[in-house]
């Protein structure tokens, strides 16, 4: 026993007396391999890239690690309905879709309506998994694809800021958008919508046509025209690339950097972009018919006839003869185009500009003549404090970005510029639009941190050259810092160097610290399932839409029809499995506006319409148990609008006291009366909602309700959820006649 | 004032003419292909106005796959001339290379969208 401890002790003194030489051997011979300078920088880059790839996608996971993984807010079930439908029954089947599950009794053609990017990626991602032998369930590869994209994204963030500076404003580019709130909002694992792809797309687009203009070849274009159809194939925000390209060849056309590669790039572009956009469906003629795209097919007109004239002027070598040619040209072209665009426009065949992109370029449009544009929260304009909580720093760093490439001008950095300059316009018009400029913002700034970052780590390495005259031969610093010398006037410039890096660290670092904790608290909650604080600080949630879209699938006919307000159809169809009469997709205002003449009118002029629809069930959202303040009665003004915009029956005056909405018992008679009121309060009047507060109080509006006492002849209730938040009823049949 | 114009117009194209005769025979070729593909295209437009544009998306690929590939022949053309400084670097055999995948990729989506 103490001999074999003995050797063991003196084997085990052994290894550490040999470890040690172990270890220099080891380590000699890695400082034998003694990689170059290069490729230890593109060790550091891959390695950086990964961790960002990884990064991105973790970010996005709060909402899978705090709930489920589930399918958020309301568009997304939509997709998901349509991604499942996609595997089961194929490609051909998905193509050729009419739906007669909602829009009751008109019917939805989904194959011809919808964008079907997002759907065919989640379809050939699941297929892939599956033909691998991971059998995944078509959910969970929904709920991931906006992060996996995300990731993607930061990928093309750094090949594009590799295009427009240099590796490392790349680098910082890729950092900037793996976690900026203003992407993640719409990009976080169960945001299943067409955003996670089509951001992707956009920066695809964009980078492989500044790659084309940049190197003029053909493939490159090819490339481009590509990734402009999968752009068109995802999300109807494909109008500001056929916008932003064409303004941009404008613009370089009249600054005078035209050139060939420019036509080379635009033209490709254009052609085969067009021509692939076609194949969509839902875009149909669009390219050829629409306003819209009118800019794209001027400009591709304009550059023929610009760049005839160059290779005439070319031919010509004469100033005289060339002056009289190009009269005559020009005065042709501009009466001919004239004319076509005037009789297109005239005729009605070239369609004016759509109301959702009109109201881009006159804000106060949708307000007065389309209220259900208007009434979408996405569509209000910014405030500032939104720009400051998805933007934080990069708020500072876009114009000191800018002056850097102003600085440095060339053909991609004009790009970004412009990129970077309209999608923030829009991005003030209208909130959603905040994704749209949230790539051009990071590359901006990554610029301006990376120049910055560059220019003092050069101040600080020219002082070790000065010192070490003869020695050093290191690759990297004396590229760099050949050119910058210390100004002897200026003693402390090294330590001011060092100052502004160690502030630059700072600034970095608390956006990290404010992008998670957005990231956290603003937009990772489902709403689908809503949380809240109990009195002992610990987490309620209510699952009351799930609980009542299940009771829908399990306690009613398979051929029910629900009324609801359109903000539930999509829920609606994919969890319940039951057919609606209007949903999110809000195609026919007619319809959206019977359902909220419905719903505004008394109980038996509500009946008839009903009556009429086939309704059989009605589903209300109440939030006056919990305090939810986005429920039915607080949207019910949007209704009697939009109800009022067709039916002119429907007065919101009516609705209103002294202007003012209320509940309680000094609301207007109508209001008291109506279908909504009646629904969401019916037997509330009983229930105790708040200590120290009378029965009936609603907790969402602050006020006790005026009318308690409500009876309910031609409906019955249903169903209600836990929490009140979900109401259902039954319509009755109408009496017998006696 | 006509004769001085009718004058410069002879002037004009007597200068074009001597100055194209110039060009080598590679690009008067491409040249011949454009005008080719826009006078088909241009007949196709005459015959949509005489007949109507009932299926529009053949219509529409029609003429668009002549105007395409006037438009890649120009490209080409860009490419491969040798007084362009641009593309001193690049191999003629490359420049064609890419004409035909594009051509490939545009017909492949003309053929589809003929209906």
């Amino acid at each position: 026993m103490g001999g074999k401890s003995e050797p063991a002790k003196s084997e085990s003194m052994a290894t550490t007396t040999t470890s040690p030489d172990l270890i220099n051997s080891s380590f000699f011979s890695f400082k034998s391999l003694k990689l170059k300078t290069k490729q230890q920088e593109l060790l550091l880059r891959i390695a950086i890239l990964g961790l960002v790839y990884i990064l991105a996608f973790i970010a996005r996971l709060f909402s899978v690690l705090r709930y489920e993984s589930m399918i958020h807010e309301f568009d997304p079930y939509f997709n998901y309905r349509t991604t499942l439908f996609l595997t089961e029954k194929g490609f051909y089947e998905f193509w050729n879709w009419f739906d007669s599950e909602s829009w009751y009794p008109l019917g939805r053609i989904i194959g011809g309506t919808l964008y079907p990017g997002l759907m065919v990626t989640a379809a050939l991602i699941y297929w892939a998994l599956r033909f691998l032998r991971f059998f995944v369930h078509i959910r969970e590869v929904c709920v991931l694809t906006a992060p996996f994209f995300a990731s993607n994204t930061t990928l093309v963030a750094y090949f594009f800021g590799k295009e427009i500076w240099d590796t490392g404003a790349g680098l910082v580019a890729a950092v900037l958008i793996a976690i900026c709130p203003g992407y993640i909002s719409r990009s976080v694992a169960g945001s299943y919508d067409n955003e996670a792809v089509a951001i992707f797309a956009l920066l695809l687009t964009f980078y492989l046509f500044v790659k084309a203009v940049n190197t003029g070849s053909l493939a490159w274009a090819l490339g481009s025209a590509f990734g402009y159809f999968y752009m068109v194939s995802a999300w109807g925000g494909y109008v500001f690339i056929i916008n932003l390209v064409p303004l941009y060849v404008l613009v370089l056309l009249i600054t005078g950097r035209y050139s060939m590669r420019l036509y080379i790039a635009y033209n490709c572009m254009y052609i085969l972009g067009m021509l692939l956009a076609m194949q969509i469906r839902f875009v149909g003629f669009q390219h050829v018919q629409s306003g819209e795209h009118m800019g794209a097919m001027g400009v591709f007109l304009l550059m023929q006839v610009f760049y005839f004239l160059d290779w005439v002027k070319y031919q010509l070598n004469d100033t005289k003869l060339f002056q009289t040619f190009l009269r005559i040209t020009v005065t042709s072209a501009i009466l001919v185009g004239g004319i076509a665009l005037g009789v297109g426009t005239a005729s009605g065949y070239i369609s004016p500009w759509t109301g959702r992109f009109y109201s881009l370029l006159d804000p106060t449009y949708a307000k007065d003549h389309i209220p259900i544009i208007a009434s979408v929260s996405e569509h209000q304009p910014t405030a500032w404090s939104s720009f400051m909580f998805d933007y934080h720093i990069l708020l500072f760093l876009f114009p000191a970005g800018l002056y850097f490439c102003f600085k440095r001008l060339s053909d991609a950095t004009i790009f970004i510029v412009m990129y970077g300059l309209t999608s923030l316009y829009f991005a003030g018009v209208m909130v959603r639009l905040i994704l749209v400029a949230t790539p051009a913002v990071c590359l901006i700034s990554a610029i301006a941190v990376s120049a910055t970052v560059k220019n003092l780590t050069s101040l600080l390495r020219t002082k070790q050259k000065v010192s070490q005259t003869g020695s050093t031969k290191g690759a990297g610093s004396s590229k760099a810092s050949s050119k910058v010398t210390l100004d002897q006037s200026q003693p402390f410039q090294k330590n001011g160097a060092i100052a502004l890096l160690v502030g630059v660290f700072y600034l970095l670092s608390r956006y990290a610290i404010h992008c998670t904790w957005v990231t956290s608290e603003a937009y990772s909650s489902p709403s689908i399932v809503l949380a809240a604080r109990g009195a002992h600080g610990n987490r309620i949630l209510f699952d009351d839409y799930r609980e009542a879209y299940y009771w829908l699938r399990q306690n009613t006919p398979t051929d029910a029809k629900i009324m609801s307000w359109w903000d539930y159809g999509y829920q609606i169809t994919a969890m319940g499995n039951r057919t609606v009469i209007v949903d999110n997709n809000t195609w026919n205002n007619t319809h959206i506006a019977t359902v909220g003449r419905a719903m505004s009118s008394n109980e038996d002029e509500a009946y008839e319409i009903m009556r009429s629809l086939d309704v059989n069930y009605v589903l209300v959202v109440f939030g006056g148990v919990t305090g939810y303040s986005s429920d039915d009665i607080n949207k019910f003004l949007w209704m009697v609008r939009i109800g009022g915009g067709v039916f002119p029956v429907i007065k919101e005056p009516d609705y209103l006291v002294n202007g003012e909405f209320r509940v309680d018992k000094g609301a207007s008679p109508k209001m008291l009366n109506c279908l909504m009121y009646k629904l969401c309060y019916y037997r509330f009047g009983e229930l105790t909602t708040e200590y120290g507060k009378p029965p009936g109080y609603d907790r969402a509006r602050g006020g006790e309700i005026g009318n308690k006492d409500i009876k309910l002849e031609h409906l019955e209730e249903a169903y209600t959820t836990s929490n009140w938040i979900v109401r259902i009823y039954r319509v009755k049949p109408p009496t017998n006649r006696l | 004032m006509v004769k001085s114009t009718t004058k410069d117009a002879r002037d004009l194209f007597h200068t074009l003419r001597s100055a194209y005769v110039a060009t080598p025979t590679n690009l008067k070729i491409i040249d011949l292909y454009v005008c080719f593909a826009v006078f088909t295209a241009l007949i196709q437009v005459a015959y949509m106005a005489l007949v109507g544009s009932f299926p529009f998306n053949s219509f529409l690929s029609g003429v668009l796959s002549c105007i395409g590939t006037a438009v890649l022949a120009v490209c080409l053309r860009i490419q491969v001339n040798k007084e362009n400084k641009e593309f001193k670097n690049l191999a003629p055999e490359r420049a064609f290379a890419d004409f035909v995948l594009c051509n490939l990729v545009l017909h492949l989506v003309i053929i589809n969208f003929l209906g």
